[in-house]
């Protein structure tokens, strides 16, 4: 009950066209504006929802997405599942690992422990979502070089936290590291080069891996 | 052995080897790109749930599927066990269902009648007493004359209760596989530390010929050991494909991948140790016990590393109604070292022995690797700062907050598994190889890249590697640290193969022999003369139409591998005696592992083993509840991993150079996870002055070894 309609019977570029939001003109964060998302589908409402599969509409990376999902679909599932955005990972599935880390409206919530039907009308931004025009964020290059993963299921989580921990402690010391990184978990032992990597591009203002 | 012309390159030729090298599909990890089991969405995939049971002993009475077969969305169900079948561990597999959303499947699951027979379980193992007819006693094995050693009048012998619980394994990405029918071809997406292994698994237990088998994983979220077996899903996975006819992804949900898919066994032991005055050791005696499920577990080595002349030890396995044990990082040695070195060091204490000096006076007794041990803990002492932090046994600071610092040692072998590499150089210049291995997160595609790149004179850029798929040559299981022998070694002789046909093709043209060639720097040159060269390019156009083809494997001819390793390491810790609260200061490993190939990803691993371990030392325990037999906590907020705030500072060396590389490559994924859990033990001792029993050393247990005030 919760296949994407994309292509049957409704293009997605006609409706993006038609709500005013090109995929190219949006990068992450801007699509924030009630204004923006208040065209592109119907908020929830006071109004009960299912049990049955209801159409919504999600902004996830700078792109409108129609879909049809039960209420009882995560917002973590929903990307997964029926789009196919699968940097967030499903671990826990009860907000405790941080593997499905992403920004609403540039704040780190757990995808797990948000329904999809309640993430209309937000900027949902993964971890796919932070490289632009196919380069990477300044964190991804130095998580590379720190070595900070290794089976990497836990790392797209940890680089999104990263982000909007850096985004609220611009220049962090290792305690604040320590603490700001706390939701999220790593199975391999892989936080050693995690916490020199967020150290680095905290405290370089990124430029040690690209950014201007 | 006689040189052979597969051996490693000298260390001043090498330009690869012993580098610190990224690991190549770090990009693909950090972008969220890399697509793991769990991501893969095969057209018309359905999802699959299975039912488990709530009890931990039962037998199943009644069983009714039809009103879970006529719910919405289900398109195949699968009886598991049947009416009649003992249920042997709470959350084993009944009845398996595939829908085409994951809610239908478990909408269909609550549809399914089922009774049972309770039957009286048995889940706690800790106090031997209590497990009645569980335990097999095994043999009384008995060395030199320890009813002598400890009897001797002039003996210092310690007496202490030691122990370690059963843990899981909590791979992030859980076990499971995605199946795919092609008419009679199986297709695999499996989340596994055997690509290889698996085609034989499913082929077995499907009655199916292995040739129609396919196995693939690109990219596996945690293994640890848990991950070899295809397992009783995927053959259930299988079967639930072929009757929808359509692809079936069955993966484990949290709850069962902590109650089922991850067991590490436990030891508890009773142990007496004997050492003269001047602290030789002399007798050693242990009862001890342990379970990894209804199989019990198998023995651990005791006592670890320490050849204690005098021993008389005896085991007792446990038959518990937990999830079945799986292999884990090491298995048996951790468990071996959290109760010997606890032992040791509490005897080194009555002894008023730095614990150092301890195993320096007993170096006699530490086997092959002695020599490196001294050298480790010189290493290990000075990273830890140990002779301005450690203190006399519960001899540091009057305040609330006491800081300790406590030692362990341990070994491995880690030889190398049997594998085919098949290398390919085009006409164009383009070089491809390929194995059906995996990798795990260890850096096996960027240790192959090394090798190639190292014996072509390529960089790493200009070759591609193919893994994670059973069509290419086989590979072996990643386990027992044996992965990097065995891909390193394969690579490096079908690539000397590959290379000396190139030799071959090109050296009539530069007036030489093909002996007196070599490729350095992407150019095929005459040694001694590098102005008689040819660019990569340019030797490979020599080919003319003709692909070089190589395959070679371990093992195989050139002293390459090695077995055995040793390693030591030091916890530095601080607990507070108010509340009980353990925290890491510092925690300091050094080890060897022969040639070390990638210098990053190698100490990558030796920093995930201390974090791993630090996780098992202080937090991690598989909680039975003794009245229902179910897990109590099989989830992540109570089933407790280390977090980026707990590990304190971590300080790794990798003992490289003469006398290290010369043995060749030496895995490295088991050694440095054996030893944190008696170091971080050994800390807390120093710290309060007294034993902590048993890990993990959580507030509650440290509050009650300060109450008791028992002293070694």
């Amino acid at each position: 009950m919760s296949k994407a309609k994309n292509g049957s019977g409704f293009s997605r570029r006609k409706f993006l066209k038609g709500v005013g939001v090109g995929t190219g003109a949006l990068s992450t964060g801007l699509l924030s504006t009630a204004e923006t998302l208040s065209h592109a589908g119907a908020l929830t409402s006071g109004t009960p929802q299912g049990p049955g599969a209801v159409p919504i509409t999600l902004h996830v990376n700078g792109r409108v997405h129609r879909l049809t999902v039960e209420p009882r679909v995560t917002l973590l599932d929903a990307l997964r599942m029926d789009l196919e955005i699968t940097g967030a990972k499903r671990v826990c599935d009860r907000g405790t690992c941080g593997a499905c880390s992403m920004l609403l409206d540039g704040k780190v919530i757990y995808g797990c422990s948000m329904l999809a039907i309640d993430a209309q009308g937000h900027a949902i931004t993964t971890v796919e979502g932070l490289s632009v025009d196919g380069k990477p964020h300044p964190l991804m290059t130095a998580f590379v070089a720190h070595d900070g993963q290794q089976c990497g299921f836990c790392t797209p989580g940890f680089i999104v936290a990263s982000k909007a921990f850096l985004d609220r402690t611009p220049h962090p010391t290792r305690e604040q590291v320590n603490h700001g990184l706390g939701g999220n978990l790593c199975r391999c032992g892989t936080y050693h080069g995690i916490r020199e990597a967020v150290l680095e591009v905290g405290n370089s203002g990124g430029k040690a891996h690209g950014a201007v | 052995m006689a040189p052979s012309k597969y051996d490693w390159p000298e260390a001043g030729d090498r330009h690869l080897i012993g580098q610190r090298v990224a690991r190549v599909d770090g990009p693909a990890k950090t972008s969220g790109h890399a697509k793991y089991t769990l991501d893969l969405v095969p057209p018309g995939m359905l999802y699959g749930k299975m039912l488990k049971s709530p009890y931990a002993l039962a037998k199943i009475t009644a069983l009714d599927v039809t009103a879970a077969k006529s719910m919405p969305g289900v398109k195949a169900v699968h009886v598991i066990q049947d009416v009649g079948t003992t249920i042997q561990w709470a959350g084993d597999e009944i009845v398996a269902v595939a829908a085409i959303t994951e809610g239908q499947a478990e909408d269909a699951l609550r549809a399914i009648k089922i009774e049972y027979q309770p039957l009286p379980h048995m889940v706690n193992e800790e106090d031997l007493s209590q497990v009645g007819t569980r335990g097999k006693l095994g043999e009384e094995q008995r060395m030199g004359d320890p009813d002598k050693a400890f009897s001797d009048p002039e003996a210092v012998v310690s007496e202490g209760f030691y122990g370690a619980p059963v843990i899981v394994h909590c791979c992030l990405e859980p076990h499971g596989d995605i199946a795919a029918w092609n008419g009679d071809q199986l297709e695999v997406y499996a989340s596994t530390q055997a690509v290889t292994g698996l085609v034989g698994q499913f082929a077995e237990g499907l009655q199916i010929p292995a040739s129609t088998v396919r196995v693939m994983c690109q990219y596996i979220g945690g293994g640890f050991g848990s991950k070899f077996q295809a397992d009783r899903w995927g053959m259930v996975s299988a079967r639930l494909a072929k009757a929808a006819g359509a692809p079936v992804k069955l993966m484990l949900e949290r709850d069962a991948e902590l109650m089922v898919a991850g067991c590490r066994p436990s030891t508890f032991a009773h142990v007496k140790v004997a050492a003269k005055k001047d602290g030789t050791l002399t007798g050693w005696r242990s009862e001890s016990w342990g379970t990894g499920g209804v199989g019990g577990a198998g023995v651990p080595p005791l006592p670890y590393v320490v050849r204690i002349p005098n021993q008389a030890k005896r085991h007792t396995a446990v038959s518990a109604n937990i999830g079945p044990a799986r292999a884990w990082r090491a298995p048996n040695h951790p468990q071996a070292c959290a109760v010997t070195m606890t032992a040791l060091d509490d005897l080194a204490a009555k002894l008023h022995m730095d614990p150092i000096a301890f195993y320096r006076k007993n170096a006699d007794l530490l086997g092959d690797r002695s020599a490196n041990y001294m050298e480790e803990f010189t290493k290990a002492a000075e990273m830890a700062e140990w002779d301005q932090h450690w203190h006399p046994r519960g001899a540091g600071s009057t305040g609330a907050m006491k800081r300790g610092l406590g030692v362990s040692l341990h070994t491995w072998g880690g030889a190398g598994h049997a594998c085919v590499c098949r290398m390919r150089i085009q006409p164009d210049g383009a070089v491809e190889f390929e194995m059906a291995t995996q990798d795990l997160g260890t850096g096996t595609r960027t240790i192959m890249l090394m090798v190639a790149g190292e014996t072509l004179g390529l960089p790493i850029e200009a070759i591609t590697l193919n893994i994670g798929d059973s069509h290419y040559p086989a590979g072996g299981a990643s386990g027992g640290s044996t992965t990097v022998g065995g891909v390193s070694s394969a690579t490096r002789r079908a690539a000397v193969d590959a290379r000396d046909q190139l030799f071959a093709a090109v050296a009539p043209g530069l007036g030489v022999t093909a002996d007196q060639l070599e490729a350095v720097g992407g150019q095929i040159r005459v040694k001694g003369s590098p102005d008689k060269a040819l660019t990569w390019k340019q030797a490979c156009a020599k080919l003319g139409v003709h692909a070089i083809e190589a395959s070679n494997k371990n093992p195989g001819p050139g002293a390459l591998i090695s077995s055995g390793v040793g390693g030591v390491q030091i916890a530095d810790v601080s607990v507070d005696t108010e509340t009980g609260q353990v925290t890491m200061n510092r925690m300091v490993a050094v080890q060897d592992c022969g040639l070390v190939i990638d210098l990053k990803t190698a100490e990558s691993q030796v920093l995930g083993a201390l974090i791993m371990g630090i996780g098992y030392s202080l937090f991690e325990e598989k909680i039975m509840d003794r009245a229902t037999g179910r897990m109590l906590n099989p989830n992540m907020e109570f089933y407790k991993l280390a977090g980026l705030g707990d590990i304190g500072e971590l300080r790794v060396h990798m003992m490289t150079g003469k006398g290290y590389d010369e043995r060749g490559v030496i895995g490295l994924g088991e050694p440095p996870v054996i030893s944190p859990g008696a170091a971080i033990s050994n800390a807390v001792a120093n710290a309060i002055g007294v034993r902590v029993p048993t890990l993990p050393l959580t507030p509650d247990k440290v509050l009650t070894a300060l109450e008791k005030g028992v002293s070694a």
